[in-house]
Order: structure tokens, then C-alpha cells, then sequence
């Protein structure tokens, strides 16, 4: 019963999410980036649903157009992150000696770094842009995306079945597409999903801190750290933004929890 | 039990030089001439090629790592471009400001969090469960520097208790200080309040299934005592894993808090060295806290036997 209200909820949640993010490329109330100084700090209104900013700007076409880049930086930095720590994760667990040991080596010490610091570290050499967000976060997640797909090839590979692709003559690589990586598909699912949730979180801190994403483009998190000083005058630019990072959370924990509790059967009883 | 610990203790020492070599490629990474940033576009050649030799930019690579860490080692982090300062002073000072509000918050979440994760496991599925974890995954979802600026808003702004912008250091007047940082606190704390009841109460769950809690029911034990007595101890070994994480996470995203709350942490030293690209400090502070992550997990594996005795008898 609670596994299909977390499923609906937070499906509901995230198709909300996606809807704006698509619509947002081709409309939005007004233009995001248009300044309009006789229209500052307006309350919302008829006029301006969630109000304007210290620069005029329509609040709600600018949440949106941040929802399209939060988004489109999420998927880009999982999918990053999953392809990477797929290819070292199978490479790891497949082939094991030497090349195994170095590999994991590097994985540890990436993984001995909270994410966010790593991210910070690399967001430090790489300078704020989209694509530096995209790279650092990457690079900050695969190696828990390592470790979960080695122990799963671990776990499969001297399993009979593996012995008897081989035997009958198909290629390692084959054998490992066709019947190892499928055994990997459930837990990266579960570890793709609250990974979305972790990104999204840390391209908005990072964004708050002024070291994701640059002004003007709006991203929810550099929204709140411009409305930190007007916290007095317009409390709304410091309430909008952030319900709609903590709503996309909220989604993608639901789901997370209900696909958890589908894919990994040891939690199903719990 | 001696084995278990030497053997956790020296694992680290690999770990805290892989982290060290990290950090130092990472910063090496910068692209530009570290005596240029230093020295500015007016520099000569004379004075670049002396500061070169000075920092050891001239050696070769291994060689600059052995001499940085050897200073490292010392305690020796370099000086702030910025204002000439030696990092680890610097370091230290602003990491009291965050350690303190960081373990105040992880323990009064603990207190709060176990409690309710074990009961909402105890009555699981009834109505109480369901509000806890309800509960426990809207506050896992807000983001912590949105927390802040609504409880600034509320407490600071709209009501007027507390302060909305500045820092007054404990040894300066210790009440003022206190106004300070309850916000900060008091947000983290309710943060890892989601984490950590979530945990605990899956913790839980998975103990109260095992056979010894049905043997003390048979017995007759009374069901307060078969929680607190039986199943507490070993459902709250994974949380104690979960809180070293928590403490280095919290420590590593402390930043954006300390933003929110314009206090002189550690995490806005590390921000504001990024900002100047004042790189010794960018450096000093990611190996601090980088190595500060390491020894917590250190220190919670070393007591974890405590909660779970069978981890040091194997």
C-alpha cells in the first residue's frame, strides 16, 4: 500500500519536473533573462505569479528555466557518472590482478573525500560553468558507482552460467554485455536514482555558493543566493526556489524508496 | 581485539597519503604558474625564478610532492596569498566555528533521531510509523541552506529573536555567541534528523526479526526492556557507521550553512580561497578536511566493536 503511495507521489513528482523542464525550452511567461527596473521586488500578483526579483525579473519563468537546467545537468552528470563507473567497475571486476588493485586504489582514495568537497576541489580547477558541473559532479559520484557494479560482477562472474558462455565459445566481451552487466542493471538503477537526488542538491549548493552554474542564467540555487540579501523585502524570492528543489527531492527519495523496495529484495519486507 | 585495531590503524596511513597525493595533483592541476598568481602581472623575470626556487616550483614533480608533504607533515601548510598568513593557524581557527556547530547538531539529532526510528520500527505500519517517516523523508529532502533562510526568516526577520547577519566568537561574550549559532545548529540538526531516523528504524526492523527478540518475549521480558535492553545495542551499530559519514558530509558541504549564516567557518575559508584563487588555502583546506574525514571514520571504526562486538572477534 505505501510502496504504490511512494511510487505515485513521487512519479507524479518528477513527471511534474520533466513537463516544466521540456516546456520551459520554448515557453515561459515572460523571458527569464529580461530586466525590467520599473517592475523590481513586486510581490506576486496577477501580474507576476511568485513576484519579481531585484532586477524585475518574473520569478516563476525563471524557476522554470532553472528547472530545465538543474535538470538537464542531473541527467547529464548521472549518465556521466554511470558510464564511467560502468566501464571501471566491469574492467575492475572482470579482469581483476594488478589492474583491479590500481584501479580500486584510485577509487578508494576518490571515495575517502566527502562528495561535495571533491566536487569542490574540482570546481576550484575547473572554474563555474554548466560543463565544469557536469565533469566535477561526474567524476565525484562514479566511485560509488564503481563499487557497486564491481561487487555485482564479482558476485556473477564465477557463476556456472559465465563458465558455460565461455565454454561454448563466446567472447569475453560478449559474455560480459550479454550476461554480466544485465545481473548490474537493478542496483544501478536504485543507485542512478538517488543519485539524481544527490546531483540536483549539489549543483544548487554549488550554485548558491557562486561556484556552479553563472549568473544571469537562473538556476534554483543561484536564485536563493541572490535573494539571501532581500530576505526582509522579498521574503518570496528566498521561499519559491528552494520548494522546488526540496519538492524534486522529496520525488526522487519517494521513488527512490519504491523502486528499492521493487528491485532489492532483502529490503522488501522492511 | 588488538589485532582489529592495528590492523584499522594501518589501513589509514595509506589512505591519508593517497588523499595528500589527491589534493596535491589536484591544486597541480590549476592551470597557470602558481609564482605568477603570487606575484601578480608585474612581476619580473628575476622575481618569478627566485620564488620559483623558493616554493621548489623548479624540482621535478615527486620531488615537489615529497617536500610539500614533509611540510605538511610539520604542520607546516604554506602561507595565504591573500594576506600572507600561515595557513594551518588560519585552518584551525575557523575549523572551531564549524566543529562545534557540526557536533552539536550530529549528537542532538542522534538523540532525537534513534529514539524515533526504534519506535517507528517497533509499531511498524500503524499510523505513528507512518507520520515518522513521512516526517523523516520530508526533512531528507529540504535542502539545508533553504532550511536556514526559512528559520532566518521566521526567527530573524518576521519574530526578530536572533540575528540575522554576523559572528561573535564564544571567548568574546558567550550569550551573544550562543544567538549566533542556534539557527545554524538547529538546522542541521533537524537535516540529519531525516538520515538518521531512517536508518535507525530499518536498523531496527532487520534486529527485531532475528530470533533472539522473539526468545526474550517468550521469556516473558517486558516489550520496553526487549527494546531499549536488547534491541537498541545492535540496531544502533549501522547508525553509528552512518554518523562518521555524516560528520565528514556535513563537514565538506558546511559551506553553504556557513554562507547562509555569515559565520567565519572553515567552509567559507575554503570557499573564499577558491573566490581569490588563493591556492595554499584552497589546498590547506581540502587536505584538513579530506584528512579530518579519514580520521573520524578512523575513530568510528575503531568503537564500532563496542556496539558490535562480533566486527573485532573475526
Amino acid at each position: 500500500m505505501r510502496l504504490r503511495a511512494n511510487a505515485v507521489i513521487g512519479g507524479t513528482l518528477i513527471g511534474l519536473l520533466a513537463t516544466v523542464s521540456f516546456t520551459a525550452n520554448f515557453w515561459t511567461p515572460y523571458a527569464p533573462l529580461r530586466i525590467n527596473l520599473r517592475a523590481r521586488l513586486r510581490p506576486p500578483s496577477d501580474l507576476y505569479w511568485l513576484g519579481t526579483d531585484e532586477f524585475g525579473r518574473d520569478v516563476i519563468s525563471r524557476l522554470m528555466a532553472g528547472a530545465a537546467t538543474s535538470a538537464l545537468v542531473a541527467l547529464m552528470t548521472v549518465v556521466a557518472a554511470v558510464v564511467l563507473g560502468v566501464v571501471i567497475g566491469v574492467l575492475a571486476g572482470f579482469l581483476r590482478g594488478w589492474l583491479d588493485r590500481v584501479l580500486m586504489a584510485i577509487n578508494d582514495t576518490l571515495l575517502a573525500f566527502p562528495g561535495i568537497l571533491l566536487a569542490l576541489g574540482l570546481m576550484a580547477v575547473i572554474g563555474p560553468n554548466k560543463w565544469g558541473i557536469i565533469l566535477a559532479l561526474g567524476l565525484a559520484y562514479a566511485p560509488s558507482v564503481v563499487r557497486v557494479v564491481r561487487g555485482a560482477v564479482l558476485s556473477v562472474r564465477e557463476r556456472e552460467y559465465i563458465e558455460a558462455s565461455r565454454v561454448i565459445g563466446n567472447s569475453e566481451v560478449y559474455t560480459m554485455a550479454r550476461h554480466v552487466l544485465p545481473n548490474c542493471v537493478a542496483p544501478i538503477v536504485v543507485l542512478a536514482t538517488s543519485m539524481f537526488g544527490w546531483v540536483v542538491l549539489a549543483e544548487s549548493a554549488l550554485s548558491f555558493l557562486g561556484l556552479g552554474v553563472p549568473p544571469p542564467a537562473p538556476t534554483w540555487g543561484n536564485m536563493l543566493s541572490a535573494a539571501r540579501p532581500y530576505l526582509d523585502q522579498a521574503p518570496w524570492l528566498s521561499i519559491a526556489p528552494g520548494l522546488c528543489i526540496a519538492l524534486t527531492l522529496l520525488g526522487i527519495n519517494l521513488l527512490g524508496d519504491a523502486l528499492r523496495d521493487r528491485l532489492d529484495p532483502r529490503m522488501v519486507a522492511a | 581485539m588488538l589485532r582489529y585495531i592495528l590492523h584499522r590503524l594501518l589501513m589509514t596511513v595509506p589512505t591519508a597519503l593517497l588523499v595528500a597525493l589527491a589534493v596535491f595533483v589536484l591544486l597541480r592541476l590549476v592551470p597557470g604558474d602558481p609564482a605568477q598568481l603570487m606575484l601578480g602581472d608585474t612581476a619580473t623575470e628575476e622575481t618569478l625564478a627566485e620564488l620559483r626556487s623558493q616554493l621548489g616550483l623548479d624540482q621535478s614533480i615527486p620531488v615537489q610532492f615529497m617536500y610539500w608533504l614533509g611540510n605538511v607533515l610539520v604542520g607546516d601548510f604554506g602561507r595565504s596569498i591573500t594576506n600572507d598568513l600561515p595557513v594551518l593557524p588560519l585552518i584551525l581557527d575557523r575549523f572551531r566555528v564549524s566543529a562545534s556547530i557540526v557536533l552539536v547538531a550530529v549528537l542532538l539529532a542522534t538523540l532525537v533521531a534513534v529514539p524515533a526510528g526504534m519506535i517507528a520500527a517497533w509499531k511498524q505500519n500503524s499510523l505513528g510509523d507512518l507520520m515518522i517517516v513521512a516526517g523523516a523523508t520530508m526533512l531528507l529532502s529540504i535542502p539545508s541552506f533553504w532550511l536556514g533562510l526559512l528559520m532566518l526568516l521566521l526567527f530573524g526577520v518576521k519574530l526578530g529573536w536572533l540575528p540575522v547577519v554576523g559572528y561573535v566568537s564564544f571567548a568574546e561574550d558567550f550569550g551573544r555567541a550562543l544567538a549566533y549559532v542556534v539557527l545554524p545548529t538547529a538546522t542541521l540538526t533537524l537535516i540529519e534528523i531525516g538520515v538518521v531516523t531512517r536508518m535507525a528504524r530499518a536498523a531496527t526492523i532487520e534486529v527485531l526479526r532475528l530470533e533472539y527478540i522473539t526468545h526474550a518475549r517468550a521469556k516473558g521480558v517486558p516489550e520496553g526492556r526487549v527494546l531499549w535492553r536488547h534491541a537498541l545495542p545492535n540496531a544502533f551499530a549501522p547508525t553509528w557507521t552512518l554518523l562518521g559519514l555524516i560528520l565528514g558530509n556535513l563537514l565538506g558541504g558546511i559551506a553553504v550553512i556557513e554562507t547562509v549564516f555569515t559565520l567565519p567557518g572553515l567552509g567559507r575559508l575554503l570557499v573564499d580561497g577558491i573566490f581569490a584563487r588563493d591556492y595554499p588555502v584552497v589546498q590547506g583546506c581540502l587536505l584538513f578536511i579530506a584528512i579530518m574525514y579519514v580520521l573520524v571514520n578512523l575513530l568510528v571504526d575503531l568503537l564500532y566493536p563496542v556496539f558490535d562486538p562480533r566486527v573485532a572477534a573475526e
